[in-house]
């Protein structure tokens, strides 16, 4: 029934929103939001930390063809419901202090959204789940056509049409997949599971990669990138942050859930090249985010440094790589909606988000300084802040999977740190100018959004435990079971 | 079978309304008639009776009937103001009427006479209401084109029938049927038959490389006409295509199976890519119209359990798409006296409601979920999956994302551009219902659609 909840609330509230009209609009998208995170925290409480699915609701869907409306939240699922309803409010949170034309489509379309992200997660049918993932698709389109920036047209369009271009390849390989169950053929999730460990090694060869083109474009994993950094930089800034924060972990979530346990034999046969594309991934990126001159832009390069290093995690089919992926989601997501949400700050107060041009911000707002440095350290993972623990476990993995690759990938914490603190030093050191000598404070409410962040990327930095006792029970089940389907 | 003669007798009525004088009257009679003959048809359900053998109200003649009675109402909605115009009203009336008696004809034959008789009840009205703008050229034009073309493909439909008849000596479709498993007819003969009438079938679907006549006439015709063809014809030549080829014919698919892969593929490819470079809308949905078919020819290649359900869900999810599209483009035209692309430039800002609904339909023929368009392309390819055209189905896969090109350019318009006037296009509040009507049911049937597959 919670789970229900979860995912229809946000539905209702987004649709009411919509006959709102005035200034309340703001408070009451932030009030929604904040009782849906409210929800998934009753939920934790009520949750046992075992490696069962919870909150399971059974509903027969379309009957005639064994689809099911089958949700529930197994561990993995309640680290990223939790994530995206903690991230849903503060990213309404970051635009009270900016105007958006018609706020009531604005701050509708980001709840219809996290109804759908939410519906991802806790999909326990394949063919719901593929509802939920195109769903997700819809809303932000629009919050990027409508309120992005320049040559957003062109733009999103080249975004939605290569995500559509991913999701149809995973239809096609759920279908074949559901043709292959037993009987008159069902999209349940131990339907799809066991249909799919039952082919041979070459058919699972099909299945993996039908199912990890889709992922690798949500990512995006090298060399289905190319859509990001433009996205990334045009969407508005709650856009960028929906599109990074969340909408990401839909492709990393899917390789945890529809991808590993599908085609465990096809992820082991292709897992080289896969995980050889995201560490590279990783580093390509990251050289690229080097010489950006846009901060914005920068920080969409260092996201697909991020997620390929996740990505490689995952795929390397052990606990150490899953879990690492599990906490680096968390702390991507908030970390990067800090990040996102510094750079409106900054383009706000100086119309700029050239990196050259800025400078010496710290001597005007020391305070600003010292919550972006947190931010920072956390991105680039320093020990005690909340990205340590993911990296350093990811490393692990990867390591575990193949010595050498993870040397490469370890080179993205050294590239990481050039750039963060590269630009770090460009923006907030050094001599204050013209652009940025007239720096203003900062409002209560954009102070509220950095506090936040800034304290989640320290205590989970220092006391990482709760998170990883909700996901290690479920993520050791996986890893035992892909261990059986391999035959090791 | 008491739908067909309702319907019959309200085709008479409509003429009689002119020489009785009750001509006002007409609209909301017809308008009754169509939900009485809806609910005769539901009494239909399960009684699978004949009529001498000629018709056969089977389960599926009855689906096929509810879904072209309720999109026909939905188009009476749309086109109120088509029936206005005092001077042919009862003309018009008329004309539509007997051409949906064709169209439910076309659903339950199980004779070739009657086939016949359904195509050419259905088209001849066609013909005369394509021309209906008699002071439009292009209107002239699209009917003379549509006699031709509509000519040549009922020569070569007859020609099939005649051979067929020759090979097995009946018209009757299982005494046909019987006559091929028990190895009596005379196959090379046959085999053309089958071929030629898959020709004839192929133009009335507008299905490649026999669609040629589609876009000039979809173009030429009033906008409320061609939304009748596009819709209620094409679901009824589906389903007649469908009745024939998956029972009858299937005993020698062999000989059809390749030419209708071929002719899916081409549909698909054919009319995407077309699409994409039109300026007018209603070229550009007429190429999707054709786009559509080649998705349909995907279950009726595959002839299968699925096939005939997909067939149906799909032909429902299309038309009522359609009707909203073409019910906007519609409003659009009469307004700014324009039907191109850019015409749509700006719609958000002026008329919100219609862009929503706009969106919802174009959504929905591109087939993104949660609309009735993602089951309906979502269940053919499951059809054809099944029966192993995994070929086809990439193709089609390849062509709905070209088709998510040319549909998201009208929702970019709506959105992104500006318009040159700020001032709202008056609605009719009839429309309005109409639409928000359509848009709920695109939905609705997306989120339900074992409403409609169970029921084949």
């Amino acid at each position: 029934m919670i789970t229900l909840l979860l995912i229809f609330f946000p539905l209702v509230a987004g649709l009411l929103l919509l006959f709102v009209k005035g200034p309340q609009v703001k408070t009451l998208a932030l009030g929604a939001a904040i009782l849906e995170f409210a929800i998934a925290v009753f939920a934790l409480t009520q949750f046992h930390q075992d490696a069962t699915t919870q909150f399971e609701w059974n509903y027969a869907w379309v009957q005639s063809l064994g689809i099911t409306f089958h949700v529930g939240i197994d561990g993995i699922s309640m680290l990223l419901v939790l994530l995206t309803t903690f991230l849903v409010p503060v990213i309404i949170l970051t635009s009270f202090n900016t105007e958006h034309k018609n706020p009531s489509a604005f701050y509708s379309l980001i709840l219809i959204m996290q109804m759908a992200l939410v519906g991802v997660f806790v999909s326990m049918d394949g063919f719901l789940f593929y509802v939920f993932w195109e769903l997700a698709l819809i809303p932000i389109y629009f919050i990027c056509l409508l309120w992005g920036g320049e040559d957003r047209a062109r733009i999103t369009f080249k975004f939605f049409v290569y995500t559509l271009a991913g999701s149809l390849f995973m239809l096609g390989g759920l279908i074949y997949l559901y043709l292959h169950t037993p009987g008159g053929h069902s999209f349940d999730i131990a339907a799809l599971y066991s249909a799919g460990q039952s082919l041979d090694v070459v058919h699972q060869g099909y299945v993996f990669w039908a199912m990890f083109i889709a992922f690798a474009v949500k990512m995006p994993v090298f060399p289905f990138h190319t859509w990001q950094p433009d996205t990334y930089t045009t969407a508005p800034t709650q856009g960028t942050m929906m599109l990074s924060g969340i909408m990401l972990k839909m492709g990393t979530f899917g390789v945890i859930r529809w991808l590993l346990p599908l085609a465990p034999l096809g992820v082991e046969k292709y897992a080289t090249l896969a995980i050889g594309l995201a560490v590279f991934g990783v580093v390509y990126a990251s050289c690229i985010a080097i010489v950006q001159k846009d901060f914005k832009r920068l920080i969409a390069y260092s996201s697909i440094a991020h997620v390929g290093l996740i990505a490689a995690g995952i795929l390397s089919m052990n606990t150490q790589g899953v879990q690492g992926a599990m906490m680096q989601m968390l702390s991507h997501g908030v970390n990067v909606v800090g990040l996102f949400f510094i750079v409106d700050l900054i383009q706000k107060r100086t119309n700029t988000r050239d990196i050259a041009s800025l400078g010496g911000i710290r001597n005007v707002n020391p305070q600003f300084a010292v919550l972006f440095l947190i931010v920072l350290l956390g991105s680039v993972a320093l020990p005690l802040t909340n990205g340590f623990v993911g990296e350093f476990l990811l490393l692990n993995g990867v390591y575990q999977f193949n010595p050498w690759m993870a040397g490469f990938a370890g080179l993205s914490v050294i590239l990481g740190a050039v750039y963060m603190l590269r630009s770090y030093q460009s923006i907030m050191l050094g001599e204050t100018n013209g652009i940025t000598s007239s720096f203003a404070p900062l409002e209560t409410s954009e102070k509220a959004v950095l506090i936040i962040i800034c304290a989640a990327i320290i205590v989970f930095g220092v006391f990482p435990k709760p998170l990883t006792d909700i996901v290690s029970p479920a993520v050791d089940q996986l890893v035992a079971g892909l261990r059986i389907a391999v035959g090791k | 079978m008491k739908a067909l003669v309702l319907l019959s007798s309200l085709g008479v009525i409509a003429l009689l309304a002119e020489i009785f004088s009750f001509k006002k009257l007409l609209y909301p009679i017809v308008l009754l008639g169509l939900v009485t003959a809806f609910v005769l048809n539901v009494f239909d359900w399960d009684t699978n009776h004949t009529f001498y053998k000629m018709m056969q109200y089977d389960n599926y003649a009855v689906a096929f009937t509810g879904v072209i009675i309720v999109i026909a109402f939905l188009w009476f909605i749309m086109a109120e103001g088509f029936f206005k115009e005092e001077s042919n009203l009862t003309d018009h009336f008329a004309l539509v009427l007997f051409a949906l008696v064709g169209a439910v004809m076309m659903v339950s034959y199980n004779n070739m006479a009657m086939l016949f008789l359904g195509i050419e009840i259905l088209s001849i009205p066609m013909y005369i209401l394509a021309g209906s703008n008699k002071t439009d050229v292009a209107s002239n034009e699209s009917a003379f084109k549509y006699l031709i073309m509509g000519a040549f493909a009922t020569g070569f439909l007859l020609f099939g029938i005649a051979l067929i008849y020759g090979a097995t000596g009946s018209f009757d479709l299982s005494e046909i049927a019987n006559a091929v498993s028990s190895g009596t007819a005379a196959r090379s003969i046959f085999s053309v038959g089958v071929l030629l009438m898959l020709i004839g079938m192929a133009f009335k679907v507008s299905a490649a490389p026999f669609h040629f006549w589609a876009p000039d006439v979809y173009q030429g015709a009033p906008t409320v006409i061609t939304a009748f063809m596009s819709t209620i014809v094409k679901t009824a030549a589906f389903a007649a295509f469908l009745r024939l080829f998956s029972t009858t014919f299937m005993e020698v698919h062999g000989t059809w199976m390749n030419v209708v892969w071929v002719m899916a593929a081409l549909t698909l490819l054919v009319g995407n890519i077309t699409a994409v470079v039109q300026t007018s809308t209603k070229r550009m949905l007429a190429y999707s119209s054709v786009a559509h078919a080649g998705y349909m020819l995907l279950a009726l290649l595959a002839g299968n359990d699925y096939s005939n359900s997909a067939i149906l869900f799909y032909a429902a999810a299309y038309s009522i798409g359609s009707i909203a599209t073409f019910c906007i483009v519609h409003i659009i035209s009469n307004a700014k006296k324009s039907d191109g692309v850019d015409s749509f430039n700006g719609l958000a800002k002026t008329n919100p409601f219609l862009a929503v609904v706009m969106t919802i339909a174009l959504l929905s023929l591109a087939g993104i979920p949660p609309t009735a368009g993602f089951f309906a392309k979502y269940y053919i390819f499951t059809s054809a999956f099944v029966a192993g055209n995994v070929g086809l189905v990439l193709i089609a896969i390849i062509a709905s994302l070209i088709g998510v090109y040319y549909y998201f350019r009208l929702i970019i318009a709506m959105y992104f551009k500006e318009s040159s006037s700020t001032e709202a296009l008056p609605v009719e509040s009839n429309h309005k219902l109409l639409l928000l009507f359509i848009a709920v049911l695109i939905i609705l049937m997306g989120l339900f659609p074992d409403w409609v597959i169970k029921l084949l």
